[in-house]
């Protein structure tokens, strides 16, 4: 079967190589119709948009349109749609948000991610905190600066001993060894008085030299009996809970350096680009407060 | 066919096709960013945004000479759930001294553009020494070894001096006194004022806890300032940008 041979039909290129010549074939009417209306399009669409840049600004464009203006509004949509109880979160007494069951399921939801976000850093995803580092436990019964819900608030909006806000939680223990306050024995007799009071194995003799080192010494943060005072942060050094570490080298460390932990202030007041809001503040304290242990 | 068939000139010349070609393509490139240079509007006014000090800048470089943008950006879109999680998004001015700028394009890791605060020096010091010591699930390699780099400052000023010349607005001031400044911003005991009057909001502290200037120092003291200058109190966005 003989096709009719196109040269007769279709003018060629002119090019020739070697003897093979170049048909010069239309392109599809389909693409360049599409072609052209994609320069139609342009034309309508940097109308529409944001487009050409003149002397002081970009043209502006006819809808209005601007990446900004959508996240604000974006932004206003979801709060306008959870207003009423944001509202109410803002304004609650903290006592009183489990008794409201609408809020207080809302707070822990929200303050559960609100925590993801920000706090699961340090204290760890599921809130067991990181001894090794010294950042606190927020399952167990020890609450360095108290564990009531409005205290819990108080810790999130204004931190510990960090320079954001003036009304941080501050408190300074000296540096027994660095700073050369006791000897090395002194430091010795104290961990085994430590680890008496705290119902570990210890050396009774040593420990009996170290619990009047204790009282002179660490008693008047800590308490005679080593029970801790939360208005200072003081941690009780009686029970099995530990920030740092309860064996006998990691109470040597923290009284020969100390400790100073330090955690940020939350509120937007001292982080205006990156803080939380009161009512992400109440959300927070609420989702740790209902974790078990707190007050 | 007239305009046409003279298109066979350029067709058959490489030399005139591939200038042709750059006259095309500049015309796209040109529109694109010449208007960036004179365009009022392109980097909006703020009030606190200053040049970097010399700790911070040197920070600077070492974040990028361990290509932590490679994992991480700096840049916080204007999205909904990108200003929840990080905060405010990123304004031009906040990058608009920095050569190269460090956006970043992937996020193995988290947007770092608002990460100064948000975390103690402690942690930042933990975190990049081991970082599954305080977040197991994380990907990211240590850095440990930053501890034990000292720094001198003995080509502070000529960084600074470099910034300087691709149009960081250092002063004379800056540029003299970078050695002193780099020195006493991660020692908490000296004289400081004339420092944090230079660069108001710069972080004076012993960052890394121990002696001497680490290069942990120099990373943390920029990490802990990173997004913290602009005062977003006095800060109206234009919403026709």
């Amino acid at each position: 079967m003989n096709k009719p041979d196109k040269k007769d039909d279709v003018d060629t290129t002119g090019h020739v190589w070697d003897g093979i010549e170049e048909l010069d074939n239309p392109m599809p009417r389909w693409w360049v119709w599409v072609f052209y209306l994609t320069i139609i399009w342009a034309v309508g669409y940097s109308i529409a948009y944001p487009a050409w840049p003149l002397i002081n600004g970009a043209t502006a464009g006819l809808l209005g349109y601007s990446t900004r203006g959508e996240v604000a509004e974006d932004i206003a949509r979801v709060d306008a749609s959870n207003a009423e109880i944001l509202a109410r979160l803002s304004t609650a007494d903290l006592t009183a948000i489990r008794d409201d069951d609408e809020l207080h399921t809302f707070a822990v939801n929200a303050g559960g991610s609100i925590f993801a976000a920000n706090c699961s850093q340090c204290h760890g995803r599921g809130a067991a905190g990181v001894q090794a580092g010294g950042y606190p436990n927020l399952l167990d019964d020890d609450w360095l600066w108290g564990g009531d819900i409005e205290q819990i608030a108080y810790t999130v909006t204004h931190g510990i001993r960090n320079e954001q806000s003036m009304d941080s939680h501050y408190s300074l223990m000296p540096a027994f060894g660095t700073d050369e306050i006791l000897m090395n024995d002194e430091i010795d007799a104290i961990v085994q008085h430590v680890l008496s009071i705290s119902g570990q194995d210890h050396d009774a003799d040593l420990a009996g030299v170290g619990s009047t080192l204790f009282l002179d010494n660490c008693a008047s943060c800590h308490g005679d009996a080593g029970t801790g005072m939360q208005e200072i942060g003081a941690p009780n050094l009686s029970d099995a809970i530990w920030l740092y570490g309860g064996d006998a080298d990691t109470i040597r460390t923290t009284i020969q350096n100390a400790r100073f932990g330090v955690m940020p202030a939350w509120s937007e007041e001292f982080r205006g680009a990156s803080g939380l809001s009161l009512a992400e503040i109440n959300a927070v304290a609420t989702y740790v407060h209902q974790l078990g242990s707190a007050q | 066919m007239g305009i046409l068939d003279r298109h066979k000139v350029i067709e058959k010349n490489a030399s005139l096709l591939l200038v042709g070609s750059l006259l095309v393509v500049a015309v796209g490139g040109i529109v694109e960013i010449v208007p960036l240079f004179y365009l009022e509007n392109t980097i909006e006014e703020v009030e606190g945004m200053r040049p970097y000090s010399p700790l911070e800048l040197a920070g600077r470089d070492i974040y990028v000479r361990e290509g932590c943008y490679v994992c991480h950006s700096q840049m916080i879109r204007s999205m909904r759930d990108e200003v929840e999680r990080y905060g405010h998004y990123s304004l031009a001015a906040e990058s608009m001294y920095d050569h190269p700028h460090q956006w970043g394009s992937k996020r193995t890791g988290p947007d770092l553009a608002r990460v100064g605060g948000r975390y103690s020096d402690a942690w930042h010091i933990d975190h990049l020494s081991d970082p599954q010591s305080v977040v197991p699930e994380s990907v990211m390699p240590p850095y440990s070894f930053l501890m034990n780099r000292f720094m001198e400052p003995d080509h502070i000023e000529d960084l600074v001096r470099t910034h300087a010349i691709v149009g960081v607005p250092y002063t004379d001031d800056m540029i003299e006194n970078a050695q002193a400044d780099f020195i006493a911003q991660a020692d908490p005991f000296s004289d400081w004022d004339a420092l944090v009057e230079r660069y108001p909001g710069a972080q004076v502290r012993n960052f890394d806890s121990s002696d001497g200037i680490s290069e942990m120092d120099a990373l943390v003291a920029y990490l802990q300032m990173l997004g913290t200058l602009v005062d977003f109190s006095t800060f109206t966005p234009d919403a026709s940008r």
